[in-house]
């Protein structure tokens, strides 16, 4: 029984170095990643430092932050970042699962159904911005003036006049077939005769869908909002392709901002700065989900 | 008139068929949409009313792949995506399988540190990069854009793939084991077998969002390693209308992956609920 035991922790001993070595790689991988530029880019955010103006980087404090923090279009940016992110989040996880619930009921030729409304998550962000800027809302020719035409209405310049909007929209098209994909699977592993009895009961379509599907569901939901919130709080591609942040800075989120401190102005310092905001508040919404949804993953 | 049972089943089948449709046709119509245009003329394209029907022609195909040399950034999307897939599976496989089989007091610790490490934007390190890859004499080459989309994917893939390991009944391997198996043995045989599913749905997802790329691209490419989705957002600029040229890069460069999407829906599936369904 001793030596048993004594030979088995032996064994166990081998094991854990073997097993170490296998989680190593990816862990020094992500950390070194993580840090490299991590700790460049709070070093560049600490000095002087513009593309155009070659010279010794001096060290100029809390200069950049201050800098980058009361440019008129900071808080533009931060408030259009989390309402971006909620307004998709919010959009795509009701229309998601109302077309989940939809596409659960038997009916013919379900399954090309299923691929037409998924079909939009595989389309390239610029490419799915390029389709609504040009063939959508375009104030002349877009397919949304020819129906206001058709009303008799005055088509709006969607990109002009309602620009961020018109941004949520082209991400939760994208995206809603994703909340799809995943509510869709799990409803069909959703207990039947559960909901045979319930309805047996008398339990309306309402009450099975709260008490029965929602909770059900909560996994699943929880997933969503997670992997969504890590895509859109740096959306970049399609306000570079159709609104170029503006007009104004009616459409510019904090990666914009960053971008265009970077690559217009050639400020790396600023820029630099405006990516250690941009970090601190990933890390704050990080945070709260992960609290939230993290626990739900791990268990 | 009152319907019996069956019969108002068979109005309520119908109507909930005819909403269905109505409904997915209508989120489907922009890529349709886009289909139809890069059949068409220049004129016809921008047309009003629009035209449903027409001479189809295939001039802009013709002329995309002359003008912008469309094969040779589709081959710069495929080496990147595969690459940068096979490269995160190489390092995660191993990883999310130790981790699965053999949690240390951590494992869940070091794996919600992964996730949070996607959080942090990419703009917040976009000049370091772009530094390193400028000293490399690295900018606009396709190794780095692998190797960013490699440890890009690798915090999601370690999840669907710890997740799909963690379901692997641990019973079958200590039955294994009392028979004599190897670790070898026990990998072939067992673990590999019952996790191809969840290499290949943590597969196609990176596959996927690779190639969709496309701040990355933007960033550290040009003409020489651009791939599709660099190449699509150079037409941005508004240079007159030429939608129709427009509509048949965009259409070449997304029909690969929407194909391949509808054949591994069930696939990509499996791994993208993260356990979440049993």
């Amino acid at each position: 029984m001793n030596s048993q035991s004594n030979i088995s922790t032996q064994v166990q001993h081998k094991w854990l170095n073997v097993v170490n070595l296998l989680k190593a790689p990816s862990i020094i991988l992500l950390l070194v990643w993580m840090i490299v530029p991590l700790s460049m880019t709070v070093y560049y955010s600490f000095v002087e430092y513009n593309l155009l103006y070659p010279g010794p980087k001096l060290f100029i404090g809390l200069e950049n932050y201050s800098y980058f923090s009361t440019d008129s279009a900071f808080f533009p940016a931060l408030f259009n970042t989390l309402v971006l992110v909620g307004s998709v989040l919010t959009i795509t996880v009701v229309l998601g699962l109302a077309l989940a619930l939809l596409v659960n009921q038997p009916f013919f030729g379900r399954g090309v159904v299923r691929v037409l409304l998924i079909s939009p998550f595989f389309i390239m962000p610029t490419v799915n911005a390029l389709i609504w800027k040009n063939m959508m809302m375009d104030p002349n020719y877009g397919i949304f003036s020819v129906i206001a035409d058709f009303f008799n209405v005055v088509p709006i310049n969607f990109l002009e006049d309602l620009p961020l909007a018109s941004i949520i929209l082209m991400v939760s098209w994208q995206w809603t077939p994703f909340a799809l994909l995943i509510f869709m699977t799990s409803l069909q592993s959703q207990d039947t005769e559960q909901k045979e009895a319930a309805q047996l009961d008398g339990a309306g379509f309402w009450s099975i869908f709260r008490f029965l599907t929602l909770p059900h569901l909560a996994r699943p939901i929880a997933i969503v909002v997670m992997i969504q919130t890590i895509f859109h709080l740096s959306l970049f591609a399609e306000i570079f392709v159709t609104t170029g942040g503006g007009p104004g800075f009616a459409s510019t989120n904090l990666a914009w901002l960053i971008y265009r401190q970077a690559f217009l102005a050639f400020d790396v310092g600023v820029a630099s700065a405006g990516g250690v905001f941009a970090i601190i508040l990933a890390n704050i919404v990080a945070f709260f989900l992960i609290r939230a949804v993290g626990k739900n993953l791990t268990e | 008139m009152m319907l019996n049972i069956s019969q108002r089943k068979t109005v309520t089948h119908w109507a909930t068929g005819l909403f269905a449709w109505l409904v997915a046709l209508i989120l489907f119509f922009p890529i349709l949409w886009m289909i139809m245009t890069s059949f068409k003329t220049e004129l016809q394209a921008i047309s009003q009313p629009p035209l449903l029907f027409w001479e189809t022609t295939f001039d802009n195909y013709i002329l995309i792949q002359e003008r912008s040399d469309y094969l040779k950034y589709a081959f710069n999307s495929l080496y990147t995506s595969v690459g940068g897939t096979l490269l995160a599976l190489i390092i995660a496989v191993p990883s999310a399988y130790a981790m699965a089989f053999f949690p240390g007091k951590y494992t869940k610790d070091i794996l919600l540190w992964m996730l949070s490490t996607k959080m942090l934007p990419a703009v917040g390190v976009l000049i370091p990069i772009y530094m390193i890859t400028q000293m490399g004499g690295l900018l606009d080459s396709i190794y780095p854009l692998i190797l960013i989309f490699a440890l890009m994917n690798l915090p999601i893939i370690m999840w669907m793939l710890f997740t799909y390991f963690k379901e692997i009944p641990k019973e079958i391997l200590e039955a294994a084991r009392m028979d004599g198996a190897t670790t070898r043995d026990e990998l072939r045989h067992i673990v590999m077998p019952l996790s191809w599913g969840g290499i290949a749905s943590a597969g196609l997802l990176s596959l996927i969002l690779c190639w969709n790329e496309a701040f990355w691209s933007i960033q550290l490419t040009a003409s020489d390693a651009g791939t599709l989705a660099a190449l699509i957002a150079s037409y941005s600029s508004p240079e007159g209308l030429f939608w129709a040229k427009v509509s048949a890069a965009s259409t070449m460069a997304c029909a690969p992956i929407i194909v391949f999407g509808w054949f591994c829906q069930k696939q990509l599936v499996q791994g993208l609920t993260f356990g979440a369904v049993k």
